[in-house]
């Protein structure tokens, strides 16, 4: 019998043999489960924040900044400057010869979460006039749109959900100010679905600072950026920083993200250990309960390999399923899931855990990999077992 | 104790799968430990703060700030030991990658009311005579290598100064230790320099911070000062240390929740694996177990034997894991601070294991103790 025919009837065998050993072989898929199950969750976490920053970019919009300002809350732009940015070479202009930009205005409300009543610095943002022509993925979904020179607001969708006394007709009051949110918006779900959008002039006139914190321009294009830049830089009575949009956003995950991806490795790593001792136990007993079968099968002239292969074979088969299993109690729990982090100044982010399915590719191998380690002592001595005395177990 | 070699016996009978289900529980309460002794650290953390200091803000949001004019009514509270304010100044040294967070202060009460920070008096003194003086954390002055009698520059992206520059010079006139309080701002300069130079937002304050003579007072003071300012145009807020840890903490993300659901999973899964074990060894030994009972053991007899059996797999390896983690903490202190295994999670550890011991060995122990004789020495 040539060695695929050998290797694939005792694969066959074994395979068919499992549900002999159902409880040794759900310790393997259980085990594996949880083990998929939490990485995945805790990647989601860091794939939905890159996600929601990723989304908040375009390769054709500048943010500007404030030399030296390490967030937009921190930066001062005045209107002078505001106004010098806004005719800088580089920036597009509309059919009237208009910059395409936002001078913003930010400040921050204290907003409370729905459920554990958490609070939560959150951010108003005063945009210009030209708000759906620099922000194109900006759509109203509900209400209206604020009217200038009146203290009305939009809501993010994410913010509208996460807090409490955050729907249209709604009045949060402010130390200088009561608005009213009119409407509810999306942004193609990026970070300002946890903000609320009103009007810049509206909101300088209600507080004491009459400066912008951040300015937003449309590019010509994408290649533009660079004479932007030179614009900007070259001129001494500007002090600011300029980046891409993109690189922006990118700039402020990436630490949490980081952060967040090592614990899930750190914990998954741990776990996993944990999972491969607790394959290698199904795996041995898998092995020694049937050595008399196995015993059989060499004595009758099955090869090595084929024993090799059928143990890693049964080994992987259930590690996959424990993989899909907890890869799909993820995706049932947490997809979708809204979770917020912020500090004291920053303005809470809000965003989903996302389980993609890059996130349940590697959940799916990281379980093979484990089957595999698992498996590979018990297969290797059910290749090396003494025929005769196995023969002689009782 | 006469019983421990029969036990120990059937513990090791097959070597193999007993080190393995050992190494997982290991493993398990080696997570545990982990997670859950940083879960309780930061509790701890944030519970244990001193609780004879209040915070003051502005309540409607504490970037409002509130007006310097709250400051000598703040002082004429009885039972106020002392009264100092935080002003954010924010900055950076050379370039906006060197964050200093930079605070304007009055020195002389907030190294009163932060009484455990050492400092020398004669540094405190001089920040009255230096207008410009600034006082250093000293690890963040060896990180740069500022010495008292140094003049640095610090660039400011939120606060220009009267003549119209975003670069404010500080000359260094002492350094304090401050590593009993975790999070301590670590550069102050004078609240009277900030309110004359600064071009605007003169006389803002974010933070209160008031010193009482009885932390017992601490609730009953806390509504007498919101009471005082209430309905005012500047309102306040305040909280213990405690409170606002708390606040920035839960802000950060819901770390009790993410470690508890980890550890349930981790726990459950490790159920259904000793379980699994005890069960295919009490199975094996059947004939054995069906001996014992006819040399005389009794029923309940047989029970005991299995659970402690059970017993002693788990707790020696759940020993070993959160003797693990205990080991593993002084690796973390780099991201967490100076952490140390809390007592309950050691408890609560040991605990569990006795409970997964249990109830993982309950079954086959239910098993030993129903076996009948004459079928299980025949192999039925």
């Amino acid at each position: 019998m040539n060695m695929f025919k050998q290797v694939g009837a005792v694969t066959l065998m074994n395979l068919k043999s499992v549900p002999q050993r159902l409880g040794t072989s759900l310790v393997i898929i259980i085990g594996i489960a949880g083990v998929v199950g939490v990485l995945v969750s805790v990647l989601a976490m860091s794939t939905g924040m890159i996600k929601t920053m990723e989304n908040s970019g375009r390769d054709d919009r500048a943010v500007i900044l404030r030399n030296g300002s390490t967030s937009e809350t921190g930066s001062v732009i005045t209107r002078d400057a505001a106004r010098l940015i806004l005719d800088s070479a580089g920036v597009k202009r509309d059919a009237a010869g208009n910059p395409v930009g936002s001078a913003e205005a930010l400040r921050l409300l204290t907003l409370f979460t729905k459920g554990d009543n958490m609070e939560a610095n959150v951010i108003l943002r005063g945009v210009g006039p030209k708000l759906r022509e620099v922000r194109p993925e900006f759509q109203l979904t509900a209400g209206r749109m604020f009217t200038p020179a009146v203290n009305e607001a939009i809501i993010g969708k994410a913010a509208a959900r996460l807090y409490k006394g955050a729907g249209i007709g709604d009045k949060i009051t402010t130390r200088e100010a009561t608005w009213t949110i009119v409407g509810t918006f999306t942004s193609g779900g990026d970070s300002h679905e946890s903000e609320l959008f009103a009007d810049a002039d509206t909101l300088m006139s209600n507080g004491r600072r009459g400066a912008f914190q951040s300015i937003v321009v449309m590019l010509e294009s994408p290649g533009a950026f660079q004479k932007f830049k030179d614009a900007l830089t070259s001129n001494p009575a500007l002090a600011v920083d300029v980046s891409p949009e993109r690189e922006y956003f990118a700039q402020r995950s990436k630490s949490i993200s980081r952060v967040i991806s090592i614990i899930a490795y750190v914990v998954g790593g741990i776990m996993a250990v944990g999972a491969i001792f607790g394959a290698l136990n199904t795996m041995y007993s898998a092995v020694s309960a049937r050595l008399r079968e196995i015993a059989t099968l060499r004595a009758i002239g099955f090869g090595a390999t084929a024993m090799v292969v059928s143990v890693l074979a049964e080994a992987l088969l259930l590690a996959g399923i424990g993989g899909v299993i907890g890869a799909a109690l993820a995706w049932l729990f947490f997809n979708g899931h809204a979770v917020s982090t912020g500090g004291a100044a920053t303005g809470q982010l809000i965003f989903e855990l996302s389980v993609s399915p890059q996130l349940v590719i590697v959940g799916i191998v990281w379980a093979c990999v484990i089957g595999l380690l698992g498996g590979l002592f018990p297969a290797v001595r059910a290749a090396r077992l003494p025929v005769a005395t196995a023969l002689r177990t009782v | 104790m006469k019983y421990l070699p029969l036990i120990w016996a059937g513990l090791w009978r097959k070597k193999a799968r007993t080190i393995f289900t050992m190494l997982s529980i290991v493993v398990a309460f080696l997570l545990f430990g982990l997670l859950q002794g940083i879960n309780q650290g930061f509790h701890q953390a944030v519970t244990n703060l001193n609780v004879d200091r209040l915070y003051v803000s502005a309540k409607s949001q504490m970037t409002d700030g509130l007006p310097i004019s709250h400051l000598q009514r703040l002082e004429s509270v009885p039972g106020v030991r002392a009264v100092s304010l935080w002003t954010y100044f924010g900055g950076y040294y050379q370039n906006a990658r060197n964050g200093i967070p930079a605070f304007a202060t009055i020195p002389e009460s907030l190294f009163a009311a932060y009484k455990e920070i050492q400092i020398k008096p004669e540094y405190v003194q001089a920040m009255k005579n230096v207008r410009t003086g600034v006082l250093i954390e000293q690890k963040l002055a060896a990180k740069y290598h500022w010495k008292i009698g140094d003049r640095i520059p610090i660039g400011t992206s939120i606060w220009t100064d009267k003549s119209g520059s975003n670069t404010w010079y500080f000359d260094v006139v002492g350094t304090y230790d401050g590593s009993k309080v975790q999070g301590l701002p670590q550069f102050y300069f004078n609240y009277s320099y900030f309110q004359e130079a600064a071009a605007f937002g003169n006389g803002v304050v974010h933070y209160y911070i008031v010193a009482i003579k009885d932390p017992h007072q601490a609730t009953r003071i806390a509504k007498v000062i919101d009471a005082m300012f209430e309905n005012s145009a500047n309102e306040t807020r305040t909280q213990t240390e405690s409170e606002l840890a708390q606040q920035q903490l839960k802000q950060l993300g819901d770390i009790n929740f993410i470690a508890n659901a980890i550890v349930g999973a981790v726990l459950f899964t490790l159920l259904f694996l000793t379980a699994n074990t005890m069960m295919q060894s009490v199975r094996e030994r059947t004939s054995e177990l069906a001996v014992l009972k006819t040399l005389g053991f009794s029923d309940a007899k047989m029970v005991t034997l299995v659970l402690i059996e059970s017993l002693l797999l788990c707790l020696f390896a759940a020993f070993v894991g959160l003797a693990l983690a205990t080991a593993a903490f002084p690796a973390l202190r780099p991201i967490f601070g100076d952490f140390s295994m809390p007592i309950v999670v050691m408890v609560a550890g040991a605990g569990i294991a006795v409970a997964m011991a249990l109830i993982s060995g309950f079954p086959p122990a239910w098993r030993a103790k129903q076996l009948n004789i004459v079928d299980a020495l025949a192999g039925r």
